[in-house]
């Protein structure tokens, strides 16, 4: 089935092999991004941002400006229709007109996936409340299968916040899907995966998870640490906050017995949780995620849009 | 031993788990009709122990989806002549739409005007969930 004017709203919406097809395409833009500089001429994306978002809206902008086409849209509720109490529906049946691709952060869940009911042209979600953050996986998806080649096979831990991360349940549940995934859930019991979530997981797709509360005796069995912010105000108590803060933040120390080619992940923006010195180290791999981030966006765009992208092909 | 006498003509919701019939009752909006209605509670049930039964001597349509979110092993009789002519059995719709609301307050359908809640039947550990369609938080039918 072809990408060309479908949604995303949850990654789980595409199957695996047009995952492939999206990230084959990344691939190629980021070893050859110049020669895709005109195939969205004309074409032009609409950003609905109900909410602030700098990163999510200007990596889609830059997108977008480096395929060639143009950028509409507001970055601020406050200052658009909406405000004057406009229905989504209406917002995005008008906008259907005005661009050819729309992007939506909202603060409401589901807000992304009401707009595509009414949308005569294709909605990615760019962020829905504490629901889904389908770009930021597919982000970190291509990562992981830049680095390793792969996504199967794959022992991967996430250690922080995992209760109300979203980023974390997304990818968690992206990578459910690939053969030999297994995850290693480091959190205070606070911060646990949710119940419900685990168990659809084990149900689903009968993957490994391991639970532990201490990052230094899993830290040498797995190839990629995915680094999750933890906020003080989700402890209950500030003993606990005391006694563990300081277990999940990363540095370069922690990493001594890491695998050389474990790749250290973070959806940014990191606040203490990575100390600087692991910067250069060869396994830190964020900024590089964050820069594939736009080429997943290029060439989910391209796709969805239906432009010809046989540009560099020999 | 209480007797109630059977009906000749109308419904006998029956097999409700004892507590809900007056919900069902007030749901129906029973209370309001101008023919006899019969509301029995705590009747002694082999299948279930204690069971409510609501008896309606007339024709009325009742929602059997409605019936099979609030109970699932509720039954329904139709009698004509004294005699039950059919026997129905709830409905556990697969789909929802607008019978109740997301109980995510995040939820978009809780703010959106224009939005009509829509669920997909999700069952966990032998319960009836419903999940939504917009939020993807489960959902149990409660009256």
């Amino acid at each position: 089935m072809s990408l060309k004017g479908r949604h995303l709203i949850d990654p789980n919406d595409f199957s695996l092999s047009e995952l492939d097809e999206i990230f084959d395409l990344a691939d190629r833009m980021a070893d050859d991004r110049d020669s895709f500089g005109n195939i969205c001429n004309g074409k032009i994306l609409g950003t609905l941002f109900y909410e602030p978002s700098t990163r999510t809206r200007l990596s889609f902008e830059s997108a977008m400006l480096r395929m060639g086409g143009k950028v509409l849209g507001f970055s601020d509720a406050s200052t658009s229709s909406v405000s004057k109490g406009e229905s989504i529906a209406d917002t995005i049946r008008v906008l259907s007109s005005y661009a050819d691709v729309v992007v939506m952060r909202h603060p409401k869940e589901g807000a992304p996936k009401l707009a595509s009911e009414y949308s005569l042209i294709p909605v990615i979600n760019g962020g829905d409340g504490g629901h889904q953050h389908p770009t930021q996986t597919l982000t970190d998806l291509l990562t992981i299968r830049r680095y390793r080649g792969t996504l199967e096979n794959q022992t991967i831990a996430f250690c922080g916040d995992l209760k109300f991360g979203r980023t974390v349940h997304s990818l968690i549940s992206a990578m459910s899907r690939y053969k030999g995934s297994k995850f290693v859930l480091i959190s205070p019991a606070e911060l646990r995966l949710p119940g419900h979530l685990k168990s659809s997981l084990l149900e689903k797709h009968n993957v490994g998870i391991y639970e532990t509360e201490n990052l230094e005796e899993v830290i040498n069995q797995v190839n990629v640490l995915y680094m999750t912010r933890i906020q003080k105000e989700r402890f209950f108590n500030e003993a606990d906050y005391m006694r563990l803060k300081d277990s999940y933040i990363l540095s370069r120390s922690k990493l001594k017995d890491s695998r050389e080619d474990m790749l250290v992940m973070h959806p940014l923006p990191r606040v203490n949780e990575i100390s600087y010195d692991v910067d250069d180290d060869k396994r830190a791999v964020y900024f590089k995620q964050a820069e594939f981030g736009i080429y997943v966006r290029m060439a989910l765009m391209a796709l969805l849009l239906g432009v010809n992208v046989n540009v560099n092909r020999k | 031993m209480l007797t109630v006498n059977s009906i000749n003509c109308g419904i006998v919701i029956d097999h409700i788990a004892a507590g809900n019939g007056i919900k069902i009752f007030e749901k129906l909006k029973l209370d309001e009709v101008d023919f006899p209605v019969v509301l029995l509670i705590n009747v002694s049930s082999r299948k279930l122990g204690r069971k409510d039964i609501i008896k309606i001597e007339n024709k009325i349509d009742v929602d059997l989806t409605m019936l099979g979110l609030i109970d699932p092993n509720i039954t329904v009789n139709i009698i004509e002549n004294d005699k039950i002519v059919k026997k129905m059995n709830t409905i556990i719709p697969e789909e929802v739409q607008g019978l109740f609301k997301c109980k995510n307050p995040r939820c978009v359908s809780n703010f959106d005007e224009y939005v009509t809640p829509k669920f997909h039947l999700a069952k966990a550990n032998g319960k009836i969930h419903y999940r939504c369609g917009y939020c993807e938080e489960l959902t149990t039918y409660s009256i």
